[in-house]
């Protein structure tokens, strides 16, 4: 079936499977920031923006987003750079793998929230599994991202 | 790896009806269990052009889309003012906010899952499920039915002054529960709901002024329990009692 | 020229940082090219069986089918899919596809086809007729069990480890100083006890993975997510019984690793296909292959027998371990070694230890390196004794542990007889305290609510790198303009090594970290580097860095003497350009780098190899805050601190998130993470769903200090980090959980429920 998308801002039309995962429909798009870690909704790695709302790509039906927008990390690359630049100046990167999908959701944290504490960012942000960190590292990024233009209530206390 | 030949965005809930008359026709909610099958499905219908993603208050009840995603319970004002947070409490520990995104009430209660937080807090309440052909009929007698190709429609949560509580307890913050437990109180009507026993949930209705501690053997005692990864049966049985008995204490103090 | 630390000791960003943060395609499945087949695996679903009979006509039927190999389409010499230095400790116990069977998820079939709808269809189109066997599931009953994993003739051990296929064992020995009986016999306190660690998975979040093609010469190129490329390389040749010189192996960026992709899992199914069939073919891991056929850390059963005297001195340590190699033994020699050699040196003044062990062999899923290799399943149960003894004594852990551990320039006994030339343990103790606020926390804390807090501590000590035996090497040459180029056979898997080195590099070259450019592994190119693993790379590649670095500047020297027209003592090297003593001339590196293009007949291009007599241990303190339900038995870890000596930090950044890492991976064995089996012999935790890692709702608040000693044998006084960091937090937070609530908890994961049970048992045994 034909599908009409905008990805990253530019109208695509493509020719979709019935049973085509939205996560398959991106990469074969050329968005290859966007990684596959589980196959059963738990790890975060794909996470993309539909309509402005972080998802799991692996479980929306690429169909699903016919007529709607879908955001990668490739459409908002300013953004991702100054954030990634936070988190790379932590280390807190290290394999990379899972970093696209927790920018992608950080990211759209920041749109949702307003002053989030430690601990909402901690919530918000626990479906975005990393194996290499330990989550410390992660946050200290993005207290720090958050904390440049004063838009974090987490201090010493969190 | 999950397989279908046709999807199809209906029109109406008659088109998504005729559609799901065939064995291999599947619905779609959030895709969540769904891709993680392993047969060849026929048609997968989509219910998403149908506006049923909205949580609409009426005067006396919520009446609650089966297109409405996790996420939507979570940040509701109006329900979780209604009813004390419980639904932010039962949805907040799946996952995470992308999986709560993209996970629909529909899906949740027409799965019937042992694990279902969402099952397990809606039945505390006086909640009743709209089939497209079956109409309106409480949760409870459609929890133990058998599962059909009707397709479930709005969720209703009558707004009847009741309090409630919601506890959980995880090996992992965003696991499935070892236990579930709801608890509202009526008057001096309590409904205790427990699942992921692992079984699906069920409730009970226990009348009366009683202590905390007596309620919960009371309530915990009407209820099977089993063993699976995440815990024995003789365990959830402990558990049941403590978290009914500390809902109940909480309720009590914030009367 | 003085080597002065100026980079080293930086936290700069690694060097491929702004691409991974800006989602650049960059790992292995983001550069396949596109016409690769699809690979696929069919598994067997016993746990032990003999294929009787294979049909695959109707498999190569399916349109898009390029191959469908059995185990009679493979070569039948056996190899180890270990990677490790040649001869390999680990036996020669693997066929690419085997007649015979040996776990659920064993490898019956390869498939590969144009697409995986095709390929999908064509596994199930394979007819497999299996005659079953009685599995060897339980590992205490392995050893001389009647049913053997591996009855074949052809089962090969090339090293003296103590394996024999018709014992079921993989490796046995013993080591010992003293008698251990005779001191035990006089000591005032006896702890014996027996810990159980469960397997757990490496959960790196990019699975395994790997694509190959033949090149324009007839060569078999694979590109691996691995750690280990040269072992790779003859693995693969080993494997399809070729010439290694047929083989060229190169590693992308990699999605973690953790020791897991330090055994070849995944990367002979496409190997094979694209050698048998000339074409381009790649193999991408599900995750559910991930969790039931890969190389998860080996199940141990230790028993320790720890004596003290009066005062609380560790007069002797007994320790027997029993691991569980599964259907085969990659890492099964090795691993068990860890259990008493990274456990009993801790201790400086045992008069004797006794260290014996068996590896056996079962029909589980086979098990493999995992950051900690033995090391984690030995300080689990030594450290546990430990701190058993000291409640025994009504004493405090910490107390325990200051006067009892090895200390700066102790001979450790069980460690080789090496003498720990740099050891800073006794300050990470004080520091932990310090940051833990431990005399005011311990041993536990009544919250008032149903909730006690309790507190733990572990030590832990690792090697850096396998003395005498690994090999880390570096080239560096200088290119036009005056930079260099830095080429390394180590494989960076996200921990930074790419930059690390470069760090070195730059403070020993006394140049900007911008003037070298580092290019990861390719076998054809790099110089040989055993891998990285076994916490060799800082400490033993490094070295190899300082070496090449020396011998860079001294061409530099011999080369500017010459344009210089004078002879090379009357020149130095100040990082920038080469001078005249006397002040009468100069030529810049950009001069020279430039110049050497032309009419020069020695190449300014070095190449060093590295390796040690030694392996100095990094030391560590972690101590655990949890707070215990005690009507339900629920653990909830509050905070943990580590301080870590890990010689000089190369790059505080990177020493750091390692620690946090690890500390965390060590949370999640101590508490949830576990591999468990049906009585078919099926894993129940094959998805991320079922195998519970630790989100960022789970860690708690982990602090992290250094406290460094200066390692001499090491690059700018380094030693090893990555596997140090993953050790303690089983054995602390289970003392924390004993502080708390009375309940010691010898079998990993300490989970709510086996805490309430014995919190009940308590309570049955107090009223």
């Amino acid at each position: 079936m034909e599908i009409q998308v905008t990805l990253n801002g530019k109208t695509v039309r493509a020719e979709v499977r019935p049973d085509e995962l939205l996560l398959d429909f991106v990469r074969k798009q050329g968005c290859l920031s966007v990684k596959r870690g589980c196959e059963t909704s738990n790890c975060g790695l794909c996470t993309v923006w539909l309509d402005g709302k972080p998802v799991l790509s692996c479980s929306v039906p690429a169909a699903r987003a016919d007529g709607r927008a879908v955001t990668t990390l490739e459409g908002v690359k300013e953004e991702a750079e100054a954030f990634g630049r936070y988190l790379a100046g932590e280390g807190a990167e290290q394999c990379g793998f899972c970093s696209p999908g927790l920018i992608m959701n950080v990211l759209a944290m920041e749109r949702e929230l307003s002053s989030p504490s430690a601990e909402e960012i901690r919530e918000y942000l626990a479906g975005n599994l990393c194996r290499c960190t330990g989550y410390m590292g992660q946050m200290r990024a993005i207290e720090k991202y958050l904390n440049r233009k004063g838009g974090c209530a987490c201090g010493e206390n969190s | 790896m999950f397989r279908a030949r046709e999807y199809v965005k209906v029109k109406s809930l008659e088109e998504a009806w005729s559609l799901n008359q065939k064995r291999s026709s599947v619905l779609v909610g959030g895709m969540m269990w769904l891709k993680m099958g392993n047969g060849q499905k026929g048609t997968v219908i989509d219910l998403s052009g149908l506006g049923l993603d909205e949580i609409e208050e009426t005067e006396d009840a919520f009446v609650i889309g089966c297109m409405c995603t996790l996420r939507q319970l979570e940040l509701h004002e109006g329900l979780n003012r209604e009813f004390d947070g419980v639904f932010r409490e039962c949805v907040r520990h799946i996952v995470g906010v992308q999986f709560r995104n993209g996970a629909t009430v529909g899906g949740s209660v027409f799965g019937r899952y042992g694990f279902s937080d969402v099952l397990t807090c809606l039945m505390a309440l006086d909640t009743e499920v709209e089939l497209y052909r079956g109409g309106r009929i409480p949760l409870e007698q459609f929890a133990d039915m058998p599962y059909d190709r009707d397709i479930l429609v709005r969720i209703r949560v009558r707004k009847d002054g009741r309090r409630a509580g919601y506890a959980s307890q995880r090996n992992t913050e965003t696991d499935f529960p070892v236990i579930a437990c709801a608890l509202a109180k009526k008057g001096d009507q309590w409904k205790v709901s427990v699942g992921a026993r692992p079984k699906r949930a069920q409730s009970v209705i226990i009348c009366g002024d009683m202590s905390p501690e007596k309620l919960a053997e009371e309530a915990a005692g009407q209820f099977s329990y089993g063993s699976n990864l995440r815990g024995s049966e003789e365990y959830r049985r402990h558990l049941a009692q403590v978290y009914i008995r500390r809902l109940a204490k909480q309720l009590e103090k914030e009367a | 020229m003085e080597r002065t630390a100026r980079i080293v000791g930086s936290p700069v960003m690694k060097k491929d940082a702004m691409a991974l943060v800006t989602g650049k395609p960059v790992y292995t499945d983001d550069i396949a090219p596109a016409d690769c087949l699809v690979v696929k695996v069919l598994r067997s679903p016993h746990a032990h069986a003999l294929i009787e009979e294979i049909h695959k006509e109707k498999a190569e039927q399916v349109p898009g089918i390029a191959a469908v190999l059995t185990w009679k389409d493979v070569p039948q010499k056996r190899f180890t899919m270990a990677g490790q230095t040649y001869p390999e400790p680990s036996p020669y116990d693997r066929l690419i596809l085997d007649q015979r069977v040996r776990f659920v998820g064993d490898a019956v079939a390869i498939v590969a086809g144009e697409t995986e709808e095709a390929v999908d269809l064509a596994l199930k189109r394979i007819q497999v007729k299996y005659q079953v066997l009685e599995p060897v599931l339980d590992f205490r009953r392995a050893k001389d069990s009647p049913v053997l994993v591996h009855p074949e003739e052809s089962w090969k051990s090339l090293c003296p480890v103590g394996a024999d296929n018709r014992r079921n064992l993989c490796a046995s020995g013993c080591d010992s100083s003293g008698d251990v009986d005779e001191v035990l016999s006089r000591c005032d306190y006896v702890v014996e006890e027996t810990y159980h660690t469960k397997a757990n998975q490496q959960a790196m979040m990019e699975t395994f993975r790997a694509f190959t093609s033949m090149d324009a010469y007839g060569r078999l190129v694979v590109t691996a997510s691995t750690q280990v490329p040269f072992h790779v390389r003859r693995i693969i040749a080993h494997a399809l019984d070729i010439p290694k010189s047929k083989v060229r192996v190169i590693k992308p960026r990699i999605g973690g690793g953790f020791g897991a992709k330090q055994t070849v899992v995944a990367e002979v199914y496409p190997a094979i296909v694209t050698w048998l069939t000339g074409r381009p073919a790649k193999i991408v891991y599900s995750r559910y292959e991930s969790q039931i056929a890969s190389s998860p850390r080996h199940e141990m059963e230790v028993r320790v027998r720890l004596g003290a005297d009066r005062e609380g001195i560790i007069r002797a340590i007994d320790v027997y371990t029993l691991s569980n190699t599964g259907a085969y033994g990659e890492h099964g020699p090795t691993t068990v070694g860890l259990s008493g050699h990274k456990s009993i040196p801790l201790y400086g003044k045992a008069e004797a230890f006794r260290f014996a062990y068996d590896v056996v062999y079962t029909n589980r899923m086979s098990a493999g390196a995992y950051r900690g290799y033995g090391a984690t399943q030995g300080l689990f149960a030594v450290e546990s004794a430990v701190n058993e003894l000291a409640d025994r004594m009504h004493m405090d852990p910490v107390r325990l542990r200051e006067i009892n551990m090895v200390k700066e320039g102790d001979v450790m006994p069980a460690y080789y007889g090496e003498t720990a030339g740099s050891c800073a343990l006794d300050r990470c103790m004080a520091k932990a305290k310090e940051m833990m606020d431990w005399d005011s926390k311990f041993p536990a804390k009544d919250m008032g609510n149903g909730k006690i807090r309790g507190v733990g501590v572990a030590m832990s000590m690792q090697g850096s790198a396998i003395s005498g035996v690994d090999v880390g090497s570096v080239t560096i040459k200088l290119n036009d303009d005056g930079f260099y180029s830095l080429m390394i056979g180590a494989a960076d898997m996200g921990t930074g090594c790419d930059t690390t080195l470069a760090q070195i590099a730059a403070d020993c070259l006394c140049c900007e970290l911008d003037n070298i450019v580092v290019h990861g592994v390719d076998t054809d190119v790099s110089p040989y580097d055993s891998g990285s693993y076994a916490s060799s790379t800082a400490y033993l590649t490094g070295g190899a860095v300082v070496k090449a670095c020396d011998s860079m500047i001294r061409r530099l020297l011999e080369k500017g003497a010459e344009y210089l027209n004078a002879e090379t003592d009357q020149v130095d090297f100040d990082g920038k350009r080469v001078y005249r003593l006397d002040g009468t001339g100069e030529i810049s590196l950009k001069d020279m780098g430039n110049q050497v293009m032309c009419g020069n007949g020695k190449a300014l291009e070095v190449t060093e190899s590295n390796t040690s007599p030694v392996s100095p241990p990094p030391f560590m303190v972690g101590m655990a805050e949890v707070e215990v339900d005690t009507e339900t038995g629920a653990v909830k870890l509050l905070n943990y601190t580590a301080a870590v000596d890990c010689g000089t930090p190369l790059n505080p950044n990177l020493t750091r998130i390692q620690t946090e890492g690890g500390l965390a991976q060590g949370i999640g064995m101590a508490l949830y993470e576990d591999v468990t089996y049906s009585p078919k012999g099926q894993v129940y935790e094959n998805s991320l769903m079922q195998y519970k890692i630790p989100t960022r709702l789970d860690v708690g608040n982990i602090q992290v200090e250094f406290e460094s000693s200066y390692e001499k044998t090491g690059p700018f006084g380094a030693k090893s980090i990555g596997e140090v960091v993953i050790n303690t937090p089983s054995p602390a937070i289970a003392s924390a959980v004993a502080h708390a609530v009375g309940v010691q908890i010898r079998e990993l994961p300490i989970t709510a429920e086996k805490v309430y049970r014995g919190i009940c048992q308590h309570s049955h045994l107090e009223t």
